[in-house]
């Protein structure tokens, strides 16, 4: 917990809903994000914290509600517009150009920042190849900030896997979002990589001025570098508020651990 | 020594009409990483059109341009009705789309121009021409000038660019090129369209040769080794394994052929190709495929 005061409102969603089939994914879900903010969306599994996102970044359309972003209202979003909106963001289940290098895959989330014709890069002369070095110079700050250098050159289908969620980070870090989207960057990892992977994320909330919002399973990581936590469970939300309160929050303590009935009471009484 | 060069020359230059159609292959294949089974049948579609319209009383310049029109609207028409429905689906279903596209594409042709088979004359002469004493078709010449500048434009197009970057990330993963802000439609439409007008270019040079006919579709079979023996993804590889596949089929027929009785030409490329699969199954170009095990 960080405890800062939270800026103006950057997204806002209002009753999105969303199901697939009879699965309802998400109800009525209010959420918004506060600028400059690290935002965690933590549930228990199927609890519909992956869908908020796919929402957000445009993968689903909701069934109903809506989405303000950017100084627009819209009923759904689509991926490519959501990048040039700047929402960036990374998956649960790694999703780089494999065969490509570390130095190609970043570069590509450059792809909304370069704008010269079609005609001028056929050439690469003039503009096309002063805006590729610009960009490159760019990228290439992106590394050193991850500490990736010494992989630059290397096809990331080689890379252990924490080093290939770090590229993705990358990659979504390039493209300079103003919301951040990141699936469970810390899974799968081990403590060090996980410290390792904290510490990026803060430094580019604090330096780089991004805000982020985050699915993670990990309470301690939450617990220390969320400003704000929102719980999910069974596609609604259940609880929104500074770490601690949510914590300490009984309907929280229900969803992960489950209510003890009468029956139960009875059960363990007779055991004991 | 003089006849072996006057082999290996027209194998060559035979060779670069194989590499023409294996460009088409490969533009797809690079945007997609799917193998595009229609592709002859774009040929085909191409010649015939080009070939109707001049049967109408077009002048050549009228029926190219207008044919190169209709390739890039049939280009627009597949992104958007069906590539656009299966972004995030299994390649595999992009596959057997394309296998529709050819059932389409074969079936439009033959309705609108008819089945029987057309000459097609562009007024190149098919006079041989002396060099140093070997003998060179002048129609050869100039389709292997053709796709020289095809090649050229081509790879200054998507290597020289980040169009280059952008294609190979499509076709790794159309999920993660969205979140990034990469137009897939865009590039696919693009890439189609750049398919099209190399398969009307195609379909010109072989239905001169052959008459445009049914049998152009299978002018793609041809296409397999030396997309297997140039690499799927590269543009370069079409062109030098349209080389190796015409010199050598020529060469085998020629001095193999008297000795296991003749014919060879027509199965040896494949022999080839399958040799080249359990040697280096990415061809000579191609991307070598990352697998962490």
């Amino acid at each position: 917990m960080r405890g800062e005061v939270p800026g103006p409102v950057l997204l806002e969603l209002r009753g999105i809903s969303l199901s697939f089939g009879g699965v309802h994914a998400l109800r009525e879900v209010e959420f918004r994000i506060h600028q400059g903010e690290v935002c965690a969306i933590i549930g228990p599994n199927g609890a519909g914290k992956s869908s908020l996102l796919n929402v957000i970044n445009g993968v689903y359309a909701p069934d109903a509600g809506t989405i303000h972003f950017g100084g627009e209202t819209r009923r759904s979003m689509r991926p490519h517009r959501a990048a040039e909106q700047g929402i960036a963001r990374t998956f649960q289940n790694i999703a780089l150009f494999k065969g490509m290098s570390v130095l190609d895959n970043v570069m590509t989330g450059r792809a909304l920042k370069m704008k010269r014709g079609v005609a001028w890069q056929a050439l690469y002369w003039g503009p096309a190849e002063r805006e590729e070095l610009q960009n490159r110079e760019a990228v290439e700050r992106i590394i050193d900030f991850l500490q990736i250098e010494h992989v630059r050159k290397t096809p990331v289908g080689r890379l252990p896997y924490g080093l290939q969620k770090r590229v993705e980070l990358a990659r979504a870090l390039a493209a300079e979002p103003k919301l951040l989207l990141l699936d469970e960057p810390m899974a799968g990892m081990n403590i060090e990589e996980k410290q390792d992977m904290c510490r990026f994320i803060l430094d580019a909330n604090d330096e780089l001025g991004v805000t982020v919002a985050l699915i993670e399973h990990d309470m301690a990581v939450v617990m220390d570098i969320a400003d704000r936590v929102v719980v999910l469970d069974y596609g609604r939300k259940i609880a929104d508020g500074a770490p601690e309160a949510v914590r300490a929050d009984p309907a929280v303590i229900a969803a992960y651990l489950g209510v003890a009935t009468d029956a139960d009471r009875r059960a363990i009484a007779e055991a004991s | 020594m003089g006849f072996f060069f006057e082999v290996l020359v027209g194998g060559l230059l035979a060779g670069v009409m194989y590499s023409l159609v294996a460009l088409g292959f490969v533009l797809i294949y690079k945007a997609s990483g799917v193998f595009n089974f229609a592709q002859g049948a774009m040929v085909f579609f191409a010649a015939t059109t080009f070939a109707g319209l001049v049967g109408l009383g077009w002048r050549g310049w009228m029926a190219f341009i207008a044919s190169l029109v209709v390739m890039v609207l049939f280009a627009l028409a597949t992104e958007r009705f069906v590539l656009r429905p299966l972004v995030n689906q299994p390649q595999i279903s992009l596959f057997m789309a394309t296998i529709g596209l050819t059932f389409v594409l074969e079936g439009v042709a033959q309705g609108i121009w008819g089945s029987e088979v057309r000459g097609l004359d562009l007024g190149i002469p098919d006079a041989p021409l002396e060099v140093k004493g070997i003998l060179i078709s002048k129609f050869d010449l100039v389709a292997a000038a053709t796709a020289a500048v095809l090649v050229t434009v081509l790879a200054l197009f998507f290597q020289k660019t980040r169009v280059g970057r952008a294609l190979r990330a499509v076709a790794d993963d159309h999920q993660a090129a969205l979140s990034v802000g990469i137009p897939l439609e865009r590039i696919w439409a693009l890439v189609w369209g750049a398919a099209g007008a190399v398969a009307l270019v195609a379909g010109l040079l072989w239905g001169s040769r052959l008459g445009v006919q049914f049998a152009l579709t299978q002018v793609a079979l041809k296409a397999l080794p030396v997309l297997i023996l140039g690499g799927f993804t590269s543009i370069a590889g079409a062109i030098v394994g349209g080389l190796l596949v015409g010199a050598s089929e020529k060469v085998a027929e020629v001095y193999l052929g008297p000795l296991i009785g003749g014919g060879i030409e027509n199965w040896f490329p494949y022999v080839l190709a399958l040799l080249f699969l359990l040697v280096r199954p990415d061809g000579l170009f191609g991307e070598k495929r990352i697998e962490r095990v």
